[in-house]
C-alpha cells in the first residue's frame, strides 16, 4: 500500500502514513465509514426493491398510453374510470385501439399452511397485443371460463406447485367458492403490497370480484397508430376527456409518476430515502470525527512543515488523502456485507433486492463525495497549525 | 566568508497582545548578519531572542520595521512568497518536532521534498547519507518513539540540514545533545558556512558552541544589549 501511494502520489503518502500509525483508529475509522455504507446500501437496495417491485406489473403489458382515474397515483390505487372513456378516446385521431384493465387483491389459500395475497389482473384476451410478448402467447388459455395464468415466484407458495402447471395439467385455486385454474405461468415475483401476481379475462375478473362492475375498469390502456407522437395524442386526449375525472399520460410517463410517488409521497419511499440520507450524515460525521482528530493531533507536525515551506494546499491534499482511503477502504466490505444482506433479505422476502453495478458505483461516488465533504470541514482546523507557536 | 548580509533588519519592533493588554516585545533592533557565518543570539528568558528568531525566520509576520533576507524583504509579503523564502532556510526546534508516524528517513524526506516531488529513490538515498554523516546509519527505518532524544535531534537536525538551506535557525541544537555530538553538529555548521556560505542562526545557552560562534549578540529586553564579533 505505501510503495504503491508513493508511485502514485510521486510523494511520500504522509497520509496513509497518518492513517496506518493508528492501527485501532484506523480499524475504528474503517468500520464507521463500512458502517455508514452498509446502511445506505441496504436502504437503497429496499427503495429498489419498491420501486422495482412497483414497476414490475407494469412489464406485462404492451401499451402507449395509460386512462385512469384523476386520483390514480399507482397502478392498484386510486377510483375506477367508465368504460365508456375508451370508446371516447378510439375516436381520438391518432388513438388506434383501446382496452380495458381489472386490477384486485385476493387471499389464496394454497394449503392449510399455505397462503398469498395475489394481484389479480382481468383483461380481455382477444387483446392480447397489450400484453408483453413472453404474455401474449398464453392470453388464449384465458378466452375459457376460469382460467389463470399464475406467478411462478409467489411468496409463500412452494415454487414445486408450479412445477407442472400447464394447460393439460392445470393448478386448480379456490377463491371465495369460485375454482380457478391456472393454466399457464408468468413470472413477476412479489411485492410490498402483493404476494405474486395472476392474470385472468375479465370475465373471470368479474366473476371473482362481483361487486365490480364490467363498464367500471381500473384503467385503459392504448395503442396509437404507428408513426404518431405519443406526447401529440395525450395533448388529444386531454382536451377531449375530463381532467376533473381523468388522467392521460403516456405509458412511460405514468411508470415514472408511479415511481415518483412511491418514493416522494408513500411513507414508505419518505422512509427508505430518509434512512439513505442518516447513513450519508453518519458517514460524513465519522469521517469528520476521524479526519479532525487525525489533523489535530498533527498540528505540530503540519506546523513544522509550514515552517519548512510546505503550502496550505499541501496539507489540504493530505486530509483529501485521508479521506480517499478512509473512502476506498471502507467501501469495500461494505460492498460484500451488503451483497449478502441482499442475499439473505431477497431469499427471506422474495422481494426484488439486488446488488447492481450502477447501485455498487453510486454509492462509491457518493461516499467518496461524502469524505470529501468531511476532509473539506476538517481542514478549517489546519488554520490552528502555526510554525510560530514551534519556538 | 562572503562580505554579503544574509539578513538585515532594520528597525524593528514587535508587540503582543490586543489592546490594553498589547506589550511591546522587541525595541528598534537593527542587525546586518553576513552569509556564512554563525551568530549566537543569547540572552535571558524573555529578553525576545525567540521572537527575533521567528521574525528573521519568517515565522512571524512583521509588524514594524523591515527584515530583508537573501535579498527578499518580508514586511507585507504574501503568503506564495514566504512559503517560498521558507524553502531556503533550515529550522531546528528544541523540541525536535519528528513526525511520530516516519521513519528517521522519511522525515528527513519531508525536508527535501518539499522542493518537489519526484526521484524519490535519489533523496532517499541523500536523506540515508545525511544520517549516517550524524551517525544514524543504523537507524534509518526508525520511527521516532523507538529513538533516544539525541538521536531524535540529530534526525532533526538532518531534516533542516539535507536540502542545503541557505540559512539555519536553531534554538537551542545542542540541547538534547551529549558533549561529542553536539561539538560534532555545530562543526557541521561552521563547515557548512565555509563551505557552502551556510548562515546559521542559533538561540544557545551552550559555552561549547560560543567558542566556535562569529558574532554574539545579547538581548535584553527586546532590545541588543551587547553585540560582539569574535573574529575581529
Amino acid at each position: 500500500m505505501n510503495s504503491t501511494l508513493r508511485k502514485l502520489l510521486g510523494r511520500l503518502p504522509l497520509g496513509w502514513l497518518q492513517l496506518s500509525y493508528n492501527r485501532t483508529r484506523l480499524f475504528s475509522a474503517i468500520a464507521g465509514v463500512t458502517f455508514a455504507n452498509v446502511l445506505v446500501f441496504v436502504q437503497l437496495g429496499i427503495l429498489g426493491a419498491l420501486n422495482g417491485s412497483s414497476i414490475a406489473p407494469y412489464t406485462l403489458f404492451n401499451a402507449d398510453i395509460l386512462v385512469s382515474a384523476s386520483d390514480s397515483n399507482t397502478l392498484s390505487d386510486g377510483g375506477n374510470i367508465a368504460r365508456q372513456f375508451m370508446f371516447e378516446s378510439s375516436s381520438v385521431p391518432g388513438v388506434k385501439k383501446g382496452t380495458a384493465l381489472y386490477i384486485g387483491q385476493m387471499e389464496w389459500q394454497q394449503s392449510e399452511s399455505a397462503s398469498a395475497t395475489l394481484q389479480v389482473f382481468g383483461i380481455n384476451p382477444l387483446s392480447s397485443d397489450f400484453t408483453t410478448p413472453a404474455l401474449a402467447p398464453l392470453m388464449h388459455l384465458l378466452i375459457d371460463e376460469n382460467r389463470a395464468v399464475i406467478d411462478r415466484r409467489t411468496r409463500g407458495i412452494d415454487s414445486n406447485v408450479f412445477n407442472t402447471v400447464s394447460r393439460t395439467d392445470a393448478l386448480a385455486m379456490e377463491f371465495n367458492g369460485v375454482t380457478v385454474s391456472a393454466v399457464g405461468l408468468l413470472d413477476v415475483g412479489s411485492g410490498f403490497t402483493a404476494d405474486g401476481t395472476m392474470m385472468v379475462s375479465d370475465q373471470t375478473f368479474l366473476r371473482l370480484f362481483r361487486h365490480r362492475q364490467s363498464g367500471a375498469p381500473d384503467h385503459i390502456l392504448l395503442h396509437i397508430d404507428e408513426g404518431v407522437s405519443v406526447d401529440v395524442v395525450v395533448n388529444r386526449l386531454r382536451s377531449v376527456l375530463p381532467g376533473a375525472t381523468v388522467k392521460v399520460n403516456s405509458y412511460s410517463d405514468a411508470i415514472e409518476a408511479d415511481l415518483n410517488f412511491q418514493t416522494t409521497e408513500r411513507p414508505t419511499g419518505i422512509i427508505f430515502g430518509f434512512g439513505v440520507m442518516i447513513g450519508i450524515v453518519v458517514g460524513v460525521i465519522i469521517v469528520y470525527q476521524v479526519l479532525a482528530t487525525d489533523v489535530t493531533s498533527h498540528l505540530k507536525e503540519y506546523a513544522t512543515f509550514k515552517a519548512m515551506g510546505y503550502p496550505h494546499t499541501f496539507f489540504i491534499g493530505v486530509v483529501f488523502e485521508e479521506a480517499l482511503i478512509l473512502a476506498v477502504l471502507g467501501f469495500v466490505p461494505a460492498l460484500v456485507i451488503a451483497t449478502l444482506i441482499y442475499i439473505g433479505l431477497g431469499s427471506a422476502t422474495g422481494l426484488p433486492i439486488e446488488m447492481s453495478i450502477v447501485r455498487a458505483v453510486l454509492v462509491f461516488l457518493g461516499t467518496l463525495a461524502a469524505c470529501s465533504i468531511s476532509g473539506a470541514i476538517a481542514t478549517s482546523r489546519l488554520a490552528s497549525a502555526d510554525p510560530a507557536d514551534l519556538f | 566568508m562572503s562580505s554579503t548580509s544574509a539578513i538585515i533588519v532594520t528597525e524593528l519592533n514587535h508587540w503582543f497582545g490586543q489592546g490594553e493588554a498589547r506589550k511591546q516585545a522587541i525595541f528598534d533592533v537593527n542587525l546586518k548578519i553576513k552569509t556564512g557565518s554563525l551568530t549566537v543570539l543569547m540572552g535571558p528568558s524573555g529578553s525576545g531572542k525567540t521572537t527575533v528568531l521567528t521574525l528573521m525566520g519568517c515565522l512571524r509576520d512583521i509588524q514594524n520595521g523591515q527584515v530583508e533576507l537573501l535579498g527578499y524583504k518580508l514586511f507585507d509579503s504574501s503568503q506564495h512568497d514566504k512559503d517560498s523564502i521558507r524553502r531556503r532556510l533550515g529550522f531546528i526546534f528544541q523540541a525536535h518536532n519528528l513526525h511520530a508516524s516516519l521513519s528517521a528517513t522519511e522525515n528527513v524526506l519531508m525536508g527535501l521534498q518539499v522542493h518537489g516531488a519526484g526521484r524519490i529513490a535519489q533523496q532517499t538515498k541523500a536523506a540515508v547519507h545525511i544520517l549516517d554523516l550524524l551517525g544514524l546509519g543504523d537507524r534509518t527505518d526508525y520511527l521516532p518513539e523507538n529513538l533516544s532524544g539525541g538521536q531524535k535531534q540529530r534526525v532533526a537536525i538532518a531534516r533542516a540540514l539535507v536540502a542545503n538551506p541557505q540559512i539555519v535557525f536553531a534554538d537551542e541544537p545542542t540541547a538534547a545533545l551529549d558533549k561529542e555530538s553536539g561539538i560534532s553538529v555545530v562543526k557541521m555548521l561552521k563547515t557548512l558556512g565555509s563551505s557552502r556560505g551556510t548562515t546559521t542562526v542559533m538561540v544557545t545557552h551552550d559555552n561549547r558552541i560560543l567558542d566556535m560562534a562569529d558574532r554574539i549578540i545579547v538581548l535584553e529586553d527586546g532590545r541588543v544589549v551587547s553585540d560582539t564579533l569574535k573574529t575581529e
